[in-house]
């Protein structure tokens, strides 16, 4: 059986997805730079509980065999530990994402106990030095101390997962040896310019030499260090890395979001990838009848790349990456390995130039922005005093949106200091 | 995408046209229970919540197969059922086997 036949077999969908990634919440506790959700206020349209068990139904009625629950920080939901059990209750297997704000020693012995829930630690550096630079001042501790909860009360084989960046790059083995230390399994996930991603991306993505490092390392661990498929593009480098090499949006994977809006995948939030509202008739047919998501199964052609000789490896990389890049979609992946993708970056800025303002074409901003407005304790480029920090990691500045009653920030309305 | 049991090597393929070591035809088997069955128009996909693992089911046959180990005294009674005929039984017995090693079935009678 070979992986191109299942890559053929996948891409024109499934019955239900394999994957699922459902964001709980917008409200975060912390305000990562490259957050790909632009988390950290609460939607006040957020699914109720009622309406969250209703997915779950659907998703047994579906056999999604489990989902990944992640947010903005899905355990702020007051109702989190409620629907867990509900969903395994049901035989709906929970993965979820935290920073590990509540993980304390109880959850954790909790947690040890179920074969049917898996947790996933978010990390970006192996260092507080790294790690805090993108994810707040205090976040590495954070992380730390429910890894050690999860260990200490035996939960083997949790994720640590970190997604891979131009700072932290070279802390590969370090990661690794932080893994094996905790009984965790690594994830490597690639740094995609969603959300608040775009405004960071320029300065975060791996440098070409570091990717082509990636690609090594990630061979020479294989199995022992999950990826969630997310390089797929680096195959181009030589033999693909194992699993499955496709862009999965809208056939194996996608996204349901706090309001219950399903986009094509994760990391793919704006209106042109909105496939439908799981209010508007339940997810199962916004999976089985979406129009976007049968043009996503249909045949791609691979435009710009179909006459490369790597193209039945890299697939043309992640769409959400050319999009937030401000690429074609069946073009080159702003980091193809062969450097196809930089040159239709610096194509792309040099026609722009020659532009007159009012004609230029912004770049595609995500569809919905939960920014925290104010400071956020910890948090780098938000206006603070000197940190104690190397690594200076800037904001794009946006026009902040008008206040809702439900912000979560006591300091909502007041003014940022512009970026930094 | 985040379909992390492809990336482990987690994701396999059980069908007429894998290939592992032998596996006993004449012993009962069963389903874990452990594990979710969905089928699929190609055949099903299986998932081990124990071990986060997921297979892949090539086709009608090797489902039907699959689904009724448990109610046959033996892996052969079970094939000869779905209709396998003898000339293809091996490649059947070498998709049971990948199952067998992911423990996606176990022996009638274990835990």
């Amino acid at each position: 059986m070979s992986t191109e036949t299942l890559v053929e077999l996948f891409e024109h969908g499934l019955d239900a997805p394999i994957c699922l990634t459902w964001e709980l919440t917008y409200a975060c506790n912390l305000a990562c730079v490259h957050c790909l959700s632009s988390s950290g206020r609460r939607d006040p349209d957020e699914l109720s509980t009622a309406e969250c068990k209703a997915v779950i139904d659907t998703l047994e009625r579906m056999q999604v065999f489990y989902v990944n629950i992640g947010g903005g920080e899905p355990t702020v939901r007051p109702d989190f530990w409620e629907l867990v059990d509900y969903a395994t209750a049901h035989r709906v297997g929970v993965k979820f994402s935290t920073n590990g704000v509540r993980i304390n020693e109880a959850v954790a012995r909790k947690l040890a106990a179920s074969d049917y829930v898996d947790v996933q630690i978010s990390l970006d550096g192996a260092t507080a030095e790294v790690n805090d630079a993108v994810r707040g001042l205090g976040s590495y501790a954070m992380a730390i101390r429910a890894m050690e909860h999860l260990a200490a009360a035996g939960f083997t084989g949790f994720k640590i997962s970190v997604v891979v960046t131009r700072q932290n790059a070279g802390q590969l083995d370090e990661f690794k040896a932080l893994a094996d230390r905790y009984g965790a399994q690594l994830r490597l996930t690639r740094l995609r310019p969603s959300g608040r991603g775009a405004d960071v991306w320029d300065e975060l993505h791996p440098t070409a030499a570091q990717q082509r490092q990636l690609y090594d390392w990630l061979c020479a661990h294989g199995e022992q260090v999950l990826t969630g498929d997310s390089f797929f593009h680096l195959a181009a480098y030589g033999e693909a890395l194992p699993g499955l090499n496709m862009c999965g949006a809208g056939r194996v994977v996608c996204l349901i979001d706090p309001v219950g809006d399903v986009y094509a995948c994760p990391f793919a939030i704006h209106e042109n990838f909105l496939a439908g509202n799981i209010r508007a008739g339940g997810f199962e047919a916004v999976w089985r009848d979406s129009p976007l998501f049968a043009e996503l199964r249909g045949p791609s052609a691979g435009g710009a790349c179909a006459s490369c000789q790597f193209y039945d490896s890299c697939r043309g990389g992640c769409m959400a990456a050319k999009f937030f890049t401000g690429l074609p979609l069946d073009g080159p992946d702003p980091e193809c390995v062969r450097g196809f993708g930089e040159q239709a970056r610096a194509e792309r800025a040099l026609a722009e130039q020659a532009l007159a303002g009012a004609d230029r074409t912004a770049l595609p901003r995500p569809g919905v922005d939960h920014s925290h407005h104010g400071p956020v304790r910890g948090q780098p480029g938000r206006g603070q005093a000197a940190r104690p920090v190397p690594v200076t990691i800037g904001r794009r500045p946006v026009a902040a949106p008008p206040d809702r009653a439900c912000d979560v920030n006591p300091l909502a309305g007041f003014a940022a200091g512009g970026a930094g | 995408m985040s379909t992390d049991h492809a990336r482990a090597g987690l994701l396999t393929a059980a069908g007429p046209a894998s290939s592992t070591g032998p596996f006993d035809l004449d012993c009962p088997w069963r389903l874990d229970d452990r594990v979710a069955i969905r089928p699929e128009p190609f055949g099903a996909l299986l998932y081990h919540f124990g071990t986060r693992r997921l297979s892949f089911l090539k086709n009608a046959t090797m489902l039907a197969v699959v689904r009724s180990l448990g109610e046959h005294p033996s892996a052969r009674a079970a094939c000869e059922a779905a209709g396998i005929q003898p000339g293809s039984l091996a490649a059947y017995q070498r998709g049971l086997a990948v199952l067998a090693e992911s423990h996606m079935i176990t022996p009638q009678g274990a835990a």
